[in-house]
């Protein structure tokens, strides 16, 4: 099946195999939007300023309702009578396929600026891509999350130029949370082979196609905070493919509590 | 002309008496100034604080959709406390001084947040009942005296009501779910219930500050006033949930058309005001290690405020030239 950008296709039109890797990429989005949702929901009540508090809950807010958007078309993509909350709640740590990235710890607030700001441009720059995507599902969920994020990267962005023209010590814990945290953005844009084959299908965008506008805002962004961009370095990646860092695991323990401990109930 | 006779102080109460609201740039005792930034930051920090138990369990809540409404109400409970600071600010108190008395423990919260939230059921009981009683405690401050409290209150009420309205919904989810789902709203109940009763502050006799607080319209109910509406109030609530109120002196009384009820523990009440709740340290504590913690993200966010703005006075200069 090759489908052009003109078209617009829906679930009932896709062959089961097409069908079976869109369910598996959906999920791929939906888990990534849940765990930097969960992330960002531990500040709350702890940030560093009253406003920030509110900011942070505000984006992770955000991103839980892309993540609910996600869950439920992926449910429908899969057929098989499993919920939002059973895709979210239920499935083993190495069926979750968000990226290593959104996974790290909150660290400090420099660290989480860091994470934030790495995923922001990414999703940012995807999203509005996605939003020309032919699965009219995608493109509308696409649509309105792009919006969103456009707001998380302008606050991810000026949080950067803060810390790295702030002071001595917030340069260095920016510093820091970059040295930490760059090696996970590669795989952002490193496709899996789920990945390739929508995007042969021009389903989804070319992450290749979304590079250069990402440095580009990234060269911005470090000018203005005064840091160098960091060198060429090893990528970490696995997550996409269910292979997860440490930190994952306890995250679910949290997440998965009470529908693990009180299996089959409504809430 | 009379009112030239009256004092600044006589001219104040007569505005007050007339249902007239004080403004900040008004003339008021400062008597009144103190016991408003008094009242107007304690009830900023409970929100602060408050964000706390609850926070405690969005990373746990049970669906997707319950963590997207408890996250929206702990970020709701933020908002309300900086309208809260805003208004406190207008009387000349600034935020700064306020969070360092809240800090080293001059400056109060509601005691209802140095309880834990032991269970899911919690996030029920808390917006049920705890949110209730503070609607009862704030719906009369929208017409409070002073403006800018006014005007925060109509505000946070609307919000607060939404959320025990959301409260009163899980826990009929609750209820109406499986046997070990009721048995956790019981539970929650049986230990929310006392605590809830406290929150309405000490009896009339022992509230020393009632009297001028009423006078001077801040305040419009006593304490045992809201404490009995809110029994009235909660009680059917409570029966039409198939709940059993942990009161064995709880009595429909026909001649007051009322509820009678049992004593509150005041010595519970006041240890835990004197910071001997199971909660006290830990609540503080995360509340100073956030702002310690912080100290070098608002040091930078001020740095590079100012380096901003030397660099826009030099290229004005410099355009000038």
């Amino acid at each position: 099946m090759q489908v052009t950008p003109s078209e617009t296709v829906s679930l009932a039109k896709y062959t089961p195999e097409v069908r079976q890797q869109l369910f598996r990429y959906v999920l791929q989005l939906a888990d990534t939007s849940l765990i930097l949702g969960h992330r960002l929901s531990e500040w709350c009540g702890h940030g560093p300023i009253l406003e920030q508090d509110l900011a942070m809950a505000n984006i992770a807010l955000d991103l839980l309702g892309e993540t609910r958007s996600l869950y439920q078309y992926a449910a429908e993509l899969e057929g098989q009578g499993r919920t939002e909350d059973d895709l979210a709640f239920l499935r083993l740590a190495t069926e979750y396929q968000n990226p290593l990235l959104v996974e790290q710890p909150n660290g400090d607030f420099a660290d989480t600026v860091v994470r934030q700001f790495l995923f922001d441009n990414f999703h940012y720059h995807f999203l509005q891509q996605l939003q020309t995507s032919p699965d009219e599902r995608l493109a509308a969920i696409a649509e309105k999350a792009w919006k969103e994020a456009a707001y998380h990267l302008k606050w991810s962005s000026e949080w950067m130029i803060r810390l790295g023209d702030g002071t001595e010590e917030s340069r260095q814990r920016v510093e820091k949370a970059l040295a930490n945290l760059w090696r996970y953005s590669g795989e952002l844009t490193t496709p899996t082979a789920t990945e390739q084959a929508l995007q042969s299908l021009n389903l989804i965008p070319d992450y290749a196609a979304l590079l250069p506008a990402m440095q580009a805002h990234v060269a911005k962004v470090f000018e203005e905070a005064t840091l160098p961009v960091p060198a060429e370095t090893y990528m970490q990646k696995g997550g996409k493919a269910g292979r997860h860092t440490e930190h994952l695991g306890y995250i679910l323990a949290e997440l998965q509590y009470m529908q693990r401990t009180y299996p089959g109930l409504k809430w | 002309m009379e009112t030239l006779e009256l004092t600044q102080e006589e001219q104040f109460q007569a505005r007050i008496d007339a249902d007239m609201r004080i403004e900040p740039k008004d003339w008021m005792p400062d008597a009144y100034r103190k016991t408003l930034i008094r009242q107007i930051s304690q009830h900023a920090h409970s929100e602060l604080v408050g964000m706390l138990p609850e926070g405690n369990w969005i990373t746990r809540a049970p669906s997707l959709k319950r963590k997207s409404i408890l996250l929206s109400k702990v970020q709701d409970e933020a908002g309300h406390g900086l309208y809260l600071y805003s208004a406190a600010e207008t009387l000349g108190a600034s935020r700064d001084q306020m969070l360092a008395d809240l800090h080293s423990g001059k400056a109060k919260y509601s005691s209802i947040f140095n309880y834990p939230t032991l269970s899911w059921a919690d996030m029920g009981t808390v917006g049920w009942l705890v949110d209730g009683a503070a609607i009862l405690n704030q719906v009369p401050l929208c017409r409070t005296s002073y403006g800018p409290y006014a005007r925060a209150m109509v505000r946070v009420c609307k919000e607060e009501s939404f959320h025990q309205r959301q409260g009163f919904e899980i826990m009929q989810t609750l209820c109406e779910g499986a046997p070990e789902q009721k048995a956790m709203a019981q539970e929650a109940l049986n230990r929310w219930w006392w605590p809830t009763l406290m929150m309405f502050g000490p009896k009339d006799a022992d509230s020393p500050n009632t009297e001028q607080s009423m006078k001077w319209r801040i305040k419009r109910f006593t304490n045992d006033e809201l404490r009995q509406k809110f029994v009235d109030m909660m009680v059917p609530q409570a029966e039409f949930l198939g709940l059993t109120v942990p009161d064995p002196n709880l009595k429909w009384n026909e001649a007051k058309n009322g509820y009678d009820f049992g004593e509150v523990d005041w010595e519970e009440f006041w240890n835990v005001v004197k910071g001997n709740g199971m909660c006290n340290k830990d609540r503080l504590g995360a509340r100073v290690k956030a702002h310690e913690e912080g100290a070098w993200v608002r040091e930078a966010a001020l740095a590079h405020a100012a380096k901003r703005k030397q660099r826009a006075e030099q290229e004005a200069v410099q355009q000038v030239a």
